[in-house]
């Protein structure tokens, strides 16, 4: 459609712009996708996120500023924390030890690993949730052991962790591969040579070097473990002040007609989410200011 | 302090890059590995480095044998081909790192190590880019400040792997002049890697000429290129013309097809004449004549149909004034026959 309206204005400016490069596009082609990009990014971005905060303040700040402190939204919040504390410190070991397994040394098996990390990604969350239930539930593999020795996990908190160690733990991972990888070992090998320990190389020169990607591995993975649903809900049970979580928890407010208290605490996720951004923005920004051009950790997820 | 390699072998799979390799280092001395790609000479580097292990045999510097040691506990100084900074340290960090990372109690005290950094910045003439960055530093430069890095920790040997390969041309020649100075000056026994045979030639006392994991020969710049012992290394270090023929009690014979020996001659050992003159000589045409530079390159045809290759002075080639598809007289000068004991 666009290629054929813009056949002769592209001609035109062939002749005209003598500076513009081969792969540049003409005006009408790059204004179309910028545009299109814009569209996009309101419908489906801005007019949510605002939707979500006038819903939160329809009834003044007094009832949104109620409706957060609601012993069951607390409960929620501490839980969420709870589960991002455990998983995301959890999944930056995991993901420096796996990314550097897998970017620095040769082994059987190691396709089969990074295609293992990958999983998470490409299960729904729903079925990585069953899983658990079927491995800890009650009728599950280890279910009878597990309540002859009385431990609960699904329905219970430590079901909560578990599913959000697993759906989040590819983002560290993912990051660091690509960037170790690229890094190669030239650097360990220089700072073995001097006389440096295995500590000291990790810590002086292997880490330094990960550092921004290591640490924007993290907010990706902090942002999806607070935001976790799918998986989240099946071994959550729904128990109010115990077992529910931020997103269930508004789930459960929203199913129950109490919009305002729905979206007040779906605002805190919000905030969290711009956070994220920012926290992120700034990160890449420093990064690239350090490295120069070296800054090139890929871009393509986005914040759960 | 000297090194010593014995029957050292190591394979990577099926491919074997060293072949019991056996090279005695003399202290104090400056050798180059030379040879093509993937004839074992940074493998070598490497295992003298510690930084690869040999499947086989042993390593000894100073009649010590360290074979199992670490990099680490080798206190060798290893220059990479490319550079291997510190990226996220400045210059000065990169070159204190090895004497921060010491134990304690054999750590030199925070003016001490200052003092010794500045004494490495001035012998590399890099004493304002102290708290740059390497992605700041033209190649050069980083060339040079990981040579500072490696002297800092004072090493007992040099190991420089193609320290100059990727420089260009201009620095490069620069730099090798400057590593000769600098060991002159400093008398550490050092290895450097390169493929480079002007190169090897130029910078080192001697050559270890290395061809599919073995080595070919050792021996001083003039005894590799004037007496080399093998048909690999008069090939590697020159150009060459190829011909059949036999030598017999000093007269040469050149014939045509591929019987007799086989005759190496150097383009400069090759003399042009416009009549015959009683030497035993064969007959070429010009194609072609190359008189940019200080030699005059003439490529010619040899009567059985053989591309020959001759240098000689731009006087000779004025005195001669040849022409292209001229018909002239060839006469070797100084012609090698290697008895065929390999292959």
């Amino acid at each position: 459609m666009a290629g054929a309206i813009s056949l002769t204005p592209r001609d035109i400016s062939a002749t005209r712009q003598v500076a513009r490069t081969a792969t540049a596009e003409s005006a009408l082609i790059r204004w179309t996708l910028i545009g299109a990009a814009v569209f996009f990014l309101v419908v489906f971005l801005f007019f949510p996120l605002a939707v979500v905060f006038s819903e939160a303040l329809a009834k003044g700040v007094a009832t949104y500023w109620n409706s957060l402190r609601q012993p069951d939204a607390v409960a929620a919040v501490r839980l969420t924390l709870l589960a991002a504390g455990i998983a995301v410190p959890l999944n930056l070991v995991f993901g420096v030890a796996a990314s550097w397994a897998i970017g620095k040394f040769e082994f059987v098996g190691k396709s089969l690993l990074t295609t293992l990390i990958d999983l998470p990604f490409s299960v729904s969350p729903v079925v990585s949730g069953l899983i658990f239930v079927l491995l800890f539930g009650l009728q599950g593999l280890l279910g009878p052991w597990l309540a002859a020795h009385d431990i609960r996990i699904i329905f219970a908190v430590p079901g909560i962790v578990l599913a959000t160690i697993f759906v989040t733990f590819p983002f560290v991972a993912r990051e660091l591969i690509p960037l170790v990888q690229a890094q190669g070992q030239e650097e360990e090998e220089a700072a073995m040579a001097l006389g440096a320990s295995g500590w000291q190389t990790f810590f002086r020169v292997s880490l330094p070097n990960i550092k921004w990607g290591l640490i924007y591995g993290v907010i990706l993975c902090n942002a999806r473990a607070m935001g976790e649903f799918g998986a989240v809900s099946v071994v959550s049970g729904h128990i109010r002040g115990l077992t529910n979580t931020m997103p269930l928890h508004i789930e459960i407010l929203y199913n129950e007609y109490q919009f305002v208290a729905a979206f007040a605490v779906a605002s805190l996720l919000a905030l969290l989410a711009l956070a994220t951004l920012v926290v992120k923005s700034a990160v890449e920004w420093r990064a690239r200011r350090r490295n120069g051009h070296s800054a090139n950790w890929n871009e393509e997820e986005v914040v759960a | 302090m000297s090194i010593e390699t014995r029957d050292v072998t190591k394979k990577f799979g099926q491919f074997v890059a060293l072949d019991h390799v056996s090279l005695e280092i003399p202290s104090g001395e400056l050798v180059a590995l030379l040879g093509p790609s993937g004839s074992g000479k940074t493998t070598l580097l490497r295992i003298i480095a510690g930084l690869e292990f040999a499947d086989s045999g042993t390593v000894r510097f100073h009649g010590e044998d360290i074979t199992g040691r670490s990099a680490r506990d080798r206190r060798v100084g290893f220059v990479f081909q490319h550079y291997a900074l510190f990226r996220h340290m400045t210059v000065f960090e990169n070159i204190a790192f090895g004497l921060k990372v010491r134990p304690r109690h054999l750590r030199p005290s925070k003016e001490q190590i200052r003092a010794k950094v500045e004494d490495l910045l001035e012998l590399i003439q890099l004493k304002n880019l102290a708290n740059r960055y390497p992605s700041q530093l033209s190649g050069g430069q980083r060339q040079r400040v990981a040579l500072a890095r490696a002297l800092a920790v004072e090493p007992s040997v040099l190991l420089l792997d193609e320290p100059f390969g990727s420089l260009d041309a201009k620095v490069r020649l620069e730099l090798r002049r400057w590593l000769r100075q600098l060991h002159d000056e400093v008398q550490i026994t050092s290895v450097f890697v390169t493929h480079d045979q002007e190169e090897a030639l130029e910078v080192a006392d001697r050559v270890a000429v290395m061809n599919e994991g073995r080595i070919e020969q050792v021996g001083s710049p003039d005894e590799v290129y004037h007496h080399p012992a093998t048909p690999f290394v008069y090939n590697f270090l020159g150009n060459v013309n190829l011909f059949h023929g036999r030598v017999d009690e000093g007269q040469t014979s050149i014939h045509d097809a591929a019987t007799g020996q086989l005759l190496y001659v150097r383009p400069h050992s090759l003399e042009i004449h416009r009549q015959p003159n009683g030497a035993s000589h064969f007959r070429a045409t010009i194609k072609h004549i190359h008189s940019a530079g200080p030699l005059v390159k003439v490529e010619a045809v040899s009567e059985w149909g053989n591309a020959v290759y001759v240098e000689m002075s731009q006087e000779q080639f004025r005195s001669l004034g040849l022409s292209k598809e001229e018909l002239v007289f060839i006469v070797p000068k100084d012609v090698r026959v290697f008895q065929e004991t390999r292959k």
